[in-house]
């Protein structure tokens, strides 16, 4: 059983006691460790199922590679699925749960699955599912949903109470990896005089050397690093984080860092994460390297690690995984755990050396302490259910069948070699090589990921670089490197030795025994998190996949949440030799940021709730929001929808601000209109161009009402365009499209007329603009005072400038309602007082604002169209009858070609109606016409479809507009549309203004 | 995250400070063309592995439009340049001869 050891453990303070729960249970540790020391050092091995066979699972590694001991931490608001143990660290009143058991951890009846393997292997679900069709809807997908996913989702009710940021940083040389290597490599780059930044993900400096004996200048690791962190903190130009880990390297030296500011000390009112959006002249990646297990049946067994992790458990923590632990290896590293086990006391009853001869130093130490060695052998199977109770060894080269030696033992430690880590190097392109000696990819440095002067910008240094001896020289090479590459011209004094025993070669060896049979394979874990074994990624091969890419997809090797960092090399090897090739010929997949699961929450950083994006508010916002309006998002502005009174709903203040608009007066804000001044001597002739009409012989003083359509002919914008003066027109778009259509403009006149002389400036949130409208509202600007706007004075369609009550004015007679109206634009700074002054001079009036609704309703019984609702994108001017606004006289406009095309000129094409359900209910938005015929695709077939539809309450009933085929010929002809339920309407084809046709009442 | 420097004002800024326009060095068909010239002004469009041109807007700057040449692949900015010009200017070209000896040039 793990347990803690008396003495021992570097991290720890054993005088500080932590308390936390697992599964309900209340257990210790202590400060300084992870939440998988804790859990060892208490004994629980099991921590898990398995994803598909529901396997019992336990902790296999020590950082972030670990791809079983995943839990569900903390509670309700705070609750978080697929935390990995061993990189949490442990904190008093820490919960955690275990995940993907039904009922419990130690009593799991979906581990019915593991009994018959053979119907989950590689695509199971694609061969399993396919037939019978129906089967899919309501058997399969109801199933697989139920089985699918790894961990809970939070409660949709939870809300995160954590606050998160974000920082952009820049520096000359950023330094990924807090080991020797990365400390080195930060000191010879900040002596230059660089600007440097260095980054730990885990809560310690130093990495692995301390544990696994390195000396340094004749002292211990953990001597040389505390020296060489004090001389960093001492620079100016260092900044150094600790649980910062580097999630991804992007184009051109662009960096993103997850730092982990208080997951380990909650309660403070630090924020949870922070994300660092850094921008890196040079970086250097001295990322360390992930140990690979060894592939042998029941691998997977709790109490099976990596050696590694072992070591760490024991001399970082104290804790020891087994009362007694065999090692397996096929190399000279794993020797060391053995002697950290003997040393710490804990049995270690063999050692299984894969090679045939094992004769390095560190070999020469262990048998020295007494340990015996076993070579040419590896491990047949290890035995036990939910924990290891002892292996059974067989000859390397055999099959299998019939073991050698067994061995009682309660935990297994083994090392199938290093591998880089390579994945910030790979990110952006950098490219690898296989290294024979080895047996791993490591960086390719003459082909780097390159920047945006097509030089490298990233370098590998120590074991990230495949140095598995004394890392210390090539870290300072390659930190002065980063430095001089950014311009450094400092020298950075020679930097320390670090003294590393010998290591003889070691042997690949990608399964145990070499020729394993059948049931052997299919016990043996290449991907513990997605349940892939070696029998697998053989069965795909052998059923035709070549491509490493597809092969991982189709076994689902390396897709799960650890992205395949245990597992990746060793699938790749199996692939490799089903395949006949060498692995460099197989490649690798791809790697891609983050480098672990970084939080949605660092994403978002502050851009939460009323931040998330900005608002635009019109000058009369607060008077709106004072009055009860019910908000609507337009494009970024708020805008209400309606003003609700006491005793209303949204429907009867809508209907009431309508029938008040009708009969007295309404005002609308419409500053959120877009207003763009067009001038010089050349505007006319680009308002041509704009715009399907002809904009150059509107007269200063007149307004008209025009088109805006893109080069393939369809419909974007429209508005009323006012003439200011012979060389300047004022250009109204709609409220979403003024950021556009003025980029719009830019762009033509800047990388197509570039000679033309014209001037666009983008006034829109200079003005105030109040629509006034209905039949009083001559009768309130007559009592302002100050500008003749009587019918003869300024008629339909003119425009006037003034002093209009005391304001400065400009008036513009345009109707969007049918009414009698004047927009009346005012500088922004006088559109409160303007529109107070507005509401009471008109109250004896019955003045009234309304919202967009009225606003949408008032134009629809005009049968005026809106962009965006009778357009899509996908419609032209001439589908909504306006070819009365497309200029026959112009040579060009922007889109005239397009309009030319076959399709725009097809008589089929569907075209803008009024539509009038026979009962007078409201047809429902976007219903399709449908013929009751069937489509080629036995779909129904349609021939229309609603583009606007309300209730009118000056009809008093549903009133609709719609694009129908041959729409205009079929006028009184009764249409079927597609309803909730299959429901069918009949609504009848009438004109689209059904409100004074005549415009009588707008030209008063 | 690209670095790009817009060659109006000056500034070296990250992708997120402008807005791609595509393809650069389109001639405008209009009126009177042919179907096939329309069609290649409107939608067929370079997709190749290696050297570009395109459009950018110095959108949240100086506002201005400019065009770079860049690697598709390696992401090497080759050099900005200003719009108003049918074809990349000679220096470019030059920039881009010097770091891809084998680029058979603009057309």
């Amino acid at each position: 059983m793990s347990h803690r050891l008396k003495t021992g453990g570097r991290l720890i303070d054993r005088s500080r006691d932590v308390k936390f729960t697992f599964n309900g249970k209340h257990m210790k540790g202590f400060a300084g460790e992870t939440l998988a020391a804790s859990l060892l050092a208490n004994g629980q091995t099991l921590l898990g199922r398995s994803f598909k066979y529901h396997r019992p699972r336990g902790i296999v590694a020590s950082g972030a590679e670990e791809p079983n001991a995943l839990v569900g931490l903390g509670k309700g608001d705070r609750y978080e699925p697929n935390q990995r143990v061993t990189t949490t660290e442990v904190f008093d009143g820490l919960t955690c749960e275990t995940q993907n058991h039904w009922p419990s951890l130690d009593f799991d009846l979906l581990a019915v699955n593991s009994l018959v393997p053979q119907f989950l292997t590689a695509g199971f679900y694609y061969k399993t599912f396919l037939r019978p069709r129906a089967f899919w809807k309501h058997v399969y997908e109801p199933v697989i949903r139920k089985s699918a996913g790894l961990g809970k989702a939070p409660s949709p009710d939870a809300r995160d109470p954590d606050s998160y940021e974000q920082i952009y940083a820049f520096c000359d040389v950023l330094i990924i990896g807090g080991g020797i290597a990365g400390l080195q490599a930060a000191l010879s780059a900040a002596e230059t005089g660089a600007r440097v930044a260095l980054w730990e993900q885990t809560a310690h400096w130093g990495g692995r050397a301390p544990v696994d004996g390195v000396t340094i200048d004749g002292q211990d690791a953990d001597a040389w690093v505390a020296a060489t962190i004090a001389k960093l903190e001492a620079m100016d130009n260092v900044h150094l984080r600790l649980r910062c880990m580097g999630a991804g390297v992007h184009d051109h030296g662009y960096v993103l860092g997850y730092e982990r500011v208080s997951d380990h000390a909650p309660g403070t009112d630090a924020p949870r994460h922070r994300l660092w959006r850094m921008r890196a002249g040079q970086i250097v990646t001295a990322t360390g390297a992930i140990e690979r297990p060894l592939s042998f049946a029941g691998n997977d067994l709790p109490g099976v690690m990596l050696a590694s992790a072992v070591r760490d458990y024991v001399v970082n923590y104290a804790v020891s995984p087994g009362q007694s632990v065999v090692v397996v290896t096929n190399n000279d590293d794993a020797y060391r755990t053995a002697i950290a086990l003997r040393q710490a006391g804990v049995g270690v009853p063999a050692v299984v050396d894969a090679r045939a001869e094992a004769n390095g130093p560190l070999v020469a130490e262990a048998r020295a302490a007494g340990i015996t060695v076993l070579t040419g052998k590896g491990i047949r199977k290890v035995k036990g259910g939910k924990k290891v109770t002892g292996v059974e060894i067989c000859r390397i080269d055999s099959k299998g069948t019939a073991f050698t030696e067994v061995f009682d033992c309660d935990a297994v430690a083994m090392s199938g070699g290093w591998s880089p880590v390579v994945h910030l190097w790979s990110h952006c392109g950098g490219k690898l090589v296989w290294d024979d000696t080895h047996h791993f990819f490591r960086p390719d440095a003459s082909r780097p990921p390159l920047g945006a002067d097509g030089a490298g910008f990233v370098r590998a240094c120590g074991s990230a670089d495949g140095e598995m001896g004394a890392v210390l020289m090539g870290a300072h090479e390659a930190g002065l490197a980063a430095a001089k590459a950014t311009g450094a011209s400092g020298t950075p004094p020679a930097p320390a030795t670090d003294q590393v025993p010998d290591m003889a070669p070691m042997d690949a060896v990608w399964m145990m025994p070499r020729n394993a049979e059948y049931d052997l394979r299919m016990k043996m874990w290449l991907d513990y998190q997605n349940d892939v074994k070696v029998s697998d990624v053989q069965l795909a091969a052998r059923e035709g996949y070549q491509s490493v890419e597809h092969t991982k997809r189709y076994t689902t090797l390396g897709m799960a949440t650890d992205q395949g960092k245990l597992s990746n090399i060793n699938g790749l090897a199996i692939l490799s030799d089903a395949l006949g090739q060498p692995i460099p010929a197989t490649g690798t997949t791809t790697f891609r940021p983050p480098y672990t699961p970084i939080s949605i929450g660092a994403i978002a950083g502050g851009a939460t709730g009323p931040v998330f994006q900005p608002l635009r508010r019109t000058p009369l916002y607060d008077w709106h929001a004072e009055n009860g309006a019910d908000w609507e998002p337009v494009g970024q502005w708020r805008r209400p929808y309606t003003y609700i009174r006491a005793g209303e709903d949204r429907h009867k203040a809508v209907n009431r601000e309508v029938t008040n608009a009708r009969t007295n007066i309404g005002l609308l804000d419409a500053s959120t209109l877009g207003k763009i001044l067009v001038s010089g001597p050349d505007a006319g002739r680009f308002m041509d161009m704009l715009y399907t009409n002809m904009m150059s012989t509107l007269k200063p003083g007149k307004c008209r009402y025009g088109l805006m359509c893109n080069e393939n002919g369809f419909l974007m914008d429209d508005g009323v365009v006012a003439r200011l003066s012979d060389d300047a027109f004022l250009v109204h778009t709609t409220s979403g499209g003024a950021d556009h259509v003025h980029g719009w403009m830019e762009d033509w006149l800047q990388c197509e007329w570039w000679d033309w002389k014209v001037h666009t400036v983008n006034l829109t949130e200079q003005f105030a603009q109040i629509a006034v409208v209905g039949p009083k509202a001559r009768q309130l600007l007559e009592r302002l005072g100050g500008m003749d706007v009587s019918r003869d004075a300024l008629k339909f369609m003119e425009w006037s400038e003034g002093r209009l009550g005391g304001f400065d004015a400009r008036v513009f007679r345009i109707s969007f309602s049918g009414e009698l109206s004047f927009e009346i634009a005012v500088p922004a700074s006088q559109g409160r007082a303007f529109w107070d002054r507005l509401l009471a001079e008109g109250a004896d009036l019955g003045v009234m604002p309304y919202g967009t609704e009225a606003l949408h309703i008032l134009r629809a019984e005009k049968g005026f169209i809106m962009i965006g609702d009778e357009t899509d994108g996908t419609v032209i001017p001439q589908d909504l009858n306006l070819n009365w606004a497309i200029s026959k006289k112009k040579d060009d406009f922007l889109g005239k070609r397009g309009m030319e095309r076959e399709a725009m000129v097809h008589p089929d094409r569907w075209k803008l109606v009024g539509l009038e359900t026979l009962d007078g209910s409201v047809l429902p938005h976007g219903a399709l016409a449908v013929t009751g015929g069937k489509t080629a695709n036995k779909q129904a077939e349609t021939e229309g479809r609603v583009t606007s539809t309300y209730y009118s309450p000056t009809l008093k009933r549903g009133i609709a507009m719609g694009l129908v085929r041959h729409g205009p010929n079929r006028m009184g002809e009764v249409l079927e549309f597609a309803g909730p339920n299959d429901a069918r309407i009949k609504a009848r084809i009438v004109d689209p203004v059904l409100y004074d046709k005549e415009g009588a009442k707008q030209d008063v | 995250m690209l670095l790009l420097t817009c060659p109006c004002c000056g500034v070296t800024a990250e992708e997120t400070e402008f807005a791609p326009g595509g393809e650069a060095h389109l001639k405008r068909f209009g009126p009177g063309s042919s179907d096939a010239d329309y069609e290649s002004y409107m939608f067929n469009r370079k997709n190749p592995r290696g050297v570009h041109f395109e459009r950018w807007r110095h959108a949240y700057g100086c506002g201005k439009w400019f065009l770079a040449a860049r690697c598709t692949m390696t992401l090497e900015v080759f050099g900005t340049y200003p719009a108003q010009t049918v074809e990349p200017p000679a220096e470019i070209v030059a920039a881009i001869k010097a770091k891809r000896p084998e680029w058979e040039g603009f057309a």
